[in-house]
């Protein structure tokens, strides 16, 4: 940790060709940040979900116990766990070069994502039919904001899975391509991350 | 799912009618006159001078750090002009509406501004001051300053530096439209719930409030990750983490808060959207609803945000208090330490801001003694500074006398920020303008931060200095008319006058309330003294040196003034803490590279300015529940993301003769300059 060039040292003033880092390196920090940011507004709509999760938040409307199918949710969790499955094995193909192998595991995690949100559509359509949307109550509005937060995540990740359905046999495993699915696949897995999360504490313990 | 709202609307214009242009509000049309002289003698002037494709070409496509700087600093001085302007008519409506006698024109009962637009007025300054100029300025600077200092030659990522840039833009040109579209947010700038809610706030104001900051917000998350990234990946060899000049590893905690603290805001109002927009009950009065929720969520943002301004202030004055003692920084470690110290405790905090929402005294303790954590690390930095000063050789140019003024504002608002840290004592002076005093001595220290570091960077952008008499004018006018003002308004918080008054009941204020408008006409004495000191300087145009202050010690002014579009023609090799005092110390300050080198640069992008457009075309339309102008503006920021990452280009280099030439003449490669066509690289010649 020395603070200046020892005396006697004949100092470098420039440093000719200097390469500095790889982009790849920097877009993943970069993303790594991002996601940091994601996290945050995850963390802030499950504190407004922990502050609405009560009787009083509730007005008289329904509560956890009467709006979460664990069961439901059992199948959707192995429908989002097996979309980041199946898209992770596909990125084992990047390895071999093999654009085959990773846009079939992109066309897998895209149908699996697809059952997923098929799930929570007719979870939240099937509740806004009996009267029990946003507007019925404060539990209602977290309940269903926070689910779809999330959902409109998984949306937003599928329409980069589209786009790198395209640029795959485009433009070939270029260094943005392979950056972008790499990155795309931190995204996916946080996306899975976070709807763990979610079983646990929403669907799980508000069984209960 | 759509919510009923009252009036009118229709699926063209949604609830856009004409009666939202406000013809009949003398003070609006004078305005929108004004603003329209302007913006039509500076659009015709573009035209007749023939610099249409120049601005076109240079600045609103560029991805250069220095020129997206100083559009952030352009941006924030207009938008401070427009929060001065709201700080004038506040003042004089409270100068002018004193007991039940005093007459009322123009409409209103007292003074010369109905209630309802008074509540706009002090809601805008609010909005505009700390979210439309000082954050935009401070994220210029940073913009400006810190790829510089680390040896870089932009930031790691050229395009979303613009882009952030542009999405800042247009949150600022919705509170601009919001003047003459419609109206604003009456509702305080920090969104007072349930105020904002529909029932109590039916008209456009709110949504104007809420969407200019969602979108502005998310430019400044995307900057913070930008500078992380360009600080952690792209300091020059040498450059090791105990070598930062303090200013970069400010701005590096300042980013930290920026990344963790936006992403609050932008749910606290997203789910206000949803109350207004989709009928939730978040924060409402009924039906479920949890009013301190939504505080809870917006001061969790708003401390840490306080910090994010005050921490690149307090790296500002680290660079130019040394400079100008021609010491080295004192007690450079713990000011390292002092800072990342505060940026932890600026979460720890928010509770203050509503002490009297009774959460009990367990918790009021936690928060209160949190608080007053806070002064340590300061004291700290304040001592560092008093220490760096003893014994140097000063010059009080006029950098260094914003810094010194603005070490007795924290003196004032720090001591006076303890205070209000004692819940016993704020219960007493809660919502008081002691409160809005103790504040703006915070916020105005960093504004004086502002001027000193555009007075000390600006030869360094620009290659030449500004008037430094008349920037002295500027400084005196200025800091004597904040002493006035605000000594004034901490002597009212103690007679008890509460914030937000159109009207003052109390006549025994009206001393007191008349030196405040005293204090604000000696403000604007120093906005002209400002003016003259632009055009003199600009009118000018003395060459300054690579180091115009002679005494400067980091990387920044080693190079060239003005800086090159390229910053450094080679990457220089970090020697010392203080590379360039450590070369001038050795007689090395002027050793210049033995042969240049092809320099790499991204190519421009007219993409980045598009999306910013796309995202006010979107903002406008949610606001006036536009919705297929809104789908098209969300359609359009998608489809530009898409096709930017189908782009191909790979930048293009600059050959070493051409450098070698840039270096020689520096007017080729300054700010200003218009640069030659280049073709861009091929696939073939990248490899």
């Amino acid at each position: 940790m020395s603070t200046q060039a020892a005396p006697g040292a004949a100092p470098r003033l420039f440093h000719p060709h200097f390469a500095g880092h790889d982009q790849i390196s920097a877009r993943t920090l970069g993303f790594w940040l991002y996601m940091l940011s994601d996290a945050l507004i995850f963390a802030a709509v499950f504190a407004a979900y922990a502050v609405l999760n009560n009787r009083m938040g509730a007005a008289g409307g329904p509560i956890a116990p009467q709006v979460t199918n664990p069961l439901e949710g059992l199948w959707q969790t192995y429908a989002v766990l097996g979309s980041v499955a199946t898209y992770s094995l596909g990125t084992v193909a990047l390895k071999s070069g093999n654009k085959a192998g990773v846009m079939l595991g992109i066309i897998l995690a895209i149908a699996l994502a697809l059952v997923f949100l098929g799930f929570e559509a007719h979870d939240l359509l099937g509740l806004m039919a009996r009267g029990d949307g946003v507007t019925r109550s404060g539990y209602l509005s977290a309940f269903i904001i926070l689910i779809a937060t999330h959902g409109l995540h998984m949306v937003f990740g599928i329409i980069w899975m589209l786009v790198m359905l395209v640029q795959i046999p485009t433009l070939g495993f270029s260094a943005n391509v392979v950056a972008r699915l790499l990155n795309l696949r931190m995204f996916w897995q946080f996306q899975a991350t976070i709807w763990v999360v979610i079983y646990v504490y929403v669907y799980m313990i508000g069984a209960f | 799912m759509q919510v009923a709202v009252p009036g009118p609307w229709s699926p063209l214009f949604g609830r856009l009618t004409l009666a939202a242009i406000p013809y009949d509000n003398p003070i609006l049309v004078a305005t929108f006159a004004g603003v329209a002289v302007v913006g039509l003698v500076v659009v015709a002037a573009v035209l007749y001078y023939k610099k249409l494709g120049y601005l076109w070409r240079e600045w609103l496509t560029t991805v250069d750090h220095k020129k997206i700087g100083v559009m952030y600093v352009i941006l924030g001085l207009v938008m401070l002009l427009r929060g001065f302007a709201d700080a004038l008519m506040i003042r004089t409506q409270q100068a002018m509406a004193i007991g039940p006698n005093s007459p009322g024109v123009l409409g209103a009962q007292h003074g010369y501004l109905p209630p309802f637009h008074f509540d706009q007025v002090y809601s805008a300054h609010g909005t505009a001051m700390i979210l439309f100029a000082a954050t935009p300025i401070l994220t210029g600077l940073t913009n400006i300053v810190v790829p510089l200092q680390i040896g870089a030659r932009d930031m790691a990522f050229p395009y979303m530096n613009a882009l952030s840039l542009w999405l800042t833009v247009a949150g600022a040109a919705l509170v601009m439209i919001s003047l003459f579209v419609g109206d604003f947010s009456a509702a305080g700038w920090v969104g007072l719930i349930p105020l904002t809610e529909l029932p109590y706030s039916p008209g456009v104001g709110v949504d104007y409030w809420m969407w200019a900051i969602q979108i502005s917000s998310i430019g400044t998350t995307l900057n913070a990750i930008n500078m992380i990234v360009t600080i952690i990946k792209m300091r020059a060899p040498g450059m090791g983490w105990f070598r930062l000049p303090v200013f970069t590893w400010t701005t590096l905690s300042t980013n930290i808060i920026g990344l963790t603290a936006f992403p609050v805001l932008g749910v606290a109002l997203a789910l206000l959207g949803a109350d207004r927009y989709l009928g939730a009950h978040f924060y409402t009065a009924g039906n479920g609803g949890n009013l301190m929720l939504y505080t809870n969520l917006f001061w969790i943002w708003g401390h840490p945000e306080v910090y994010f301004l005050v921490l690149p202030a307090f790296g500002i004055m680290s660079e130019i208090i040394p400079t100008f003692s021609e010491k080295p920084l004192f007690g450079y470690t713990t000011m390292v330490a002092a800072t990342f110290a505060i940026a932890g405790i600026s979460w720890a905090v928010w509770l203050h801001h509503f002490f009297t929402m009774a959460a009990g005294p367990d918790v009021n303790g936690f928060f209160s003694i949190a608080t007053m954590l806070v002064g340590i690390p300061t004291g700290v930095k304040v001592f560092n500074w008093m220490f760096t000063l003893y014994r140097g050789r000063l010059t009080f140019a006029t950098p260094m006398l914003w810094c010194l003024y603005g070490l007795f504002l924290l003196l004032a608002g720090g001591i006076t920020g303890m205070m209000l840290a004692i819940p016993a004592i704020n219960y007493t002076v809660h919502n008081s303008v002691f409160v809005i005093a103790h504040f703006h001595c915070m916020v105005l220290l960093v504004v004086t931060a502002i001027f000193a570091a555009v007075a000390y960077w600006f030869p360094k952008v620009f290659g030449f200095a500004l008037n430094e008499t008349l920037g002295r004018g500027f400084f005196w006018t200025f800091s004597t008319a904040t002493t006035i003002t605000f000594l004034a308004m901490f002597a009212l918080g103690f007679e008890g006058e509460t914030r937000r008054l159109d009207y003052i009941y109390d006549p025994a204020w009206r001393p007191m309330l008349w030196t405040e408008e005293f204090g604000i006409a000696l403000y604007c004495v120093s906005l002209v003294y400002f003016v003259l000191m632009l055009y003199v300087s600009l009118r000018d145009r003395v060459p300054a040196a690579a180091d115009p202050w002679h005494s400067a010690r980091t990387l920044e002014f080693l190079t060239p003034s003005p800086v090159p579009f390229y910053n450094f023609a080679v990457t220089p090799e970090v020697n010392a803490r203080d590379e360039l005092a450590w070369r001038r110390q050795h007689g090395l300050e002027h050793a210049r590279p033995e042969a240049f080198e092809p320099i790499h640069m991204p190519s421009n992008s007219g993409l980045s300015f598009i999306t910013g457009m796309c995202a006010l075309a979107m903002g406008f339309g949610l606001i006036w529940r536009i919705w297929w102008l809104a789908g098209a503006g969300l359609l359009g920021i998608v489809l530009v993301v898409i096709i930017r990452s189908f782009d191909k280009n790979l930048g293009y280099e600059i050959q070493p003769a051409e450098v070698a030439a840039m270096e020689e003449d520096l007017s080729l490669g300054g700010i200003i300059a218009e640069q030659p066509k280049r073709a861009p690289l091929t696939e073939a010649e990248a490899h």
